[in-house]
């Protein structure tokens, strides 16, 4: 088991180098690297070592912390039952982790089938752009100015708590989705097949969780008055024509 | 050029922010035809909104980088914890796997 899906190269890019960097290196360790040896399974502690932050993790996704509970136990369970196939090539948590994705993705499976249809695209395109644009076609608000530092964003303890709050807000739709895709790096293809949607579903959906999300933080963090300050920066020329990525 | 080209190139060249924000978006997932590339191009190159809009979405996509399943404690806030019987509940579970 490898651990990192496939399609995540190009989402790898997108994080800084440094931060990608401390992030192999916390991956790494504390398998192979300083010994060569792959160190014994501990079950008798994972519950300890690893039971919140998995808990947290389908939590996250789920919304819902009954059935979150339950994917956590039988993630434990399965990796009881298959320990002899970890072949350390990734830490513990890494290979826990990757066991309550595929539950978490059999769930969505589960649960896909049971619900009504989806709404059919056009409604949903309707709806969506009725939101956030007027009958011309333009913004109805447009993105505000976010400021000159980005960096800053990520120390801010504040930030993260209206960030998982604006993720929180996604309806239960979206939600899983996009969560699969943007956080846990899955190619759009692998969400497809999981969620059991056609790809132009998939991008219906990540537009609109997009939208709302970014709705969102801008309504809470930047306009919350969290902003720093951009006084002395020259809007003007930050704005024009070519100066973007 | 066919009169289906002519349509399309019209569509294109007609594209409002409410067309555009979804390709932008789409763009991040795969890369666009180059028709729809090249007319989100021309868009952004006059429109503010939408320049800031994927400017957003990108720092958006970095920032939940942060949250994906490489990142071994993440910067959540959520102070959940697995509830005490369920805890319980699955170190037992554990155990009589055990026996």
């Amino acid at each position: 088991m490898s651990g990192i899906p496939g399609g995540h190269d190009e989402y790898r890019m997108r994080i800084p180098a440094d931060r990608y960097q401390a992030l192999l290196s916390r991956m790494n360790e504390p398998t192979t690297r300083a010994t060569g040896v792959t160190p014994p399974l501990d079950p008798d502690g994972w519950v300890d070592r690893h039971g919140d932050v998995l808990y947290r993790y389908a939590l996250l996704r789920l919304r819902d912390p009954e059935t979150s509970a339950e994917l956590v136990q039988e993630t434990f369970l399965e990796a009881y039952r298959t320990r002899d196939a970890f072949a350390g090539r990734s830490t513990e948590r890494t290979w826990l982790t990757a066991i309550l994705r595929h539950r978490i993705i059999d769930h969505l499976r589960r649960e896909q089938r049971h619900r009504s249809v989806p709404l059919p695209d056009d409604e949903s395109r309707a709806a969506i752009s009725s939101t956030f644009f007027d009958s011309h076609g333009r913004w109805k608000k447009p993105p505000a100015d976010w400021g000159g530092r980005p960096e800053a964003l990520l120390e801010a303890r504040e930030f993260w708590a209206i960030v998982e709050s604006c993720l929180g807000r996604l309806p239960n739709t979206l939600s899983t989705t996009f969560w699969l895709r943007e956080i846990d790096g899955l190619s759009g293809e692998e969400v497809c097949v999981a969620a059991g949607i056609s790809q132009a579903n998939l991008w219906a959906r990540l537009h609109r969780a997009r939208l709302l999300l970014r709705h969102c933080l801008e309504k809470h963090w930047f306009e919350g008055g969290h902003e720093e300050s951009t006084t002395g920066h020259d809007r003007k020329t930050q704005d024009a024509p070519g100066n973007d990525a | 050029m066919t009169p289906r080209d002519v349509r399309l190139f019209y569509r294109l060249m007609n594209m409002h922010c409410v067309d555009v924000a979804p390709l932008v978006s789409q763009g991040l997932d795969h890369e666009l035809p180059r028709a729809e590339r090249i007319a989100v191009a021309l868009h952004l190159g006059i429109c503010r909104s939408c320049r800031r809009y994927r400017r957003q979405l990108l720092l958006l996509r970095s920032v939940l980088a942060h949250l994906g399943p490489e990142v071994e404690t993440p910067p959540v806030c959520l102070n959940s914890t697995l509830p005490p019987e369920a805890r319980e509940q699955i170190k037992r579970a554990l155990q009589s796997q055990n026996s």
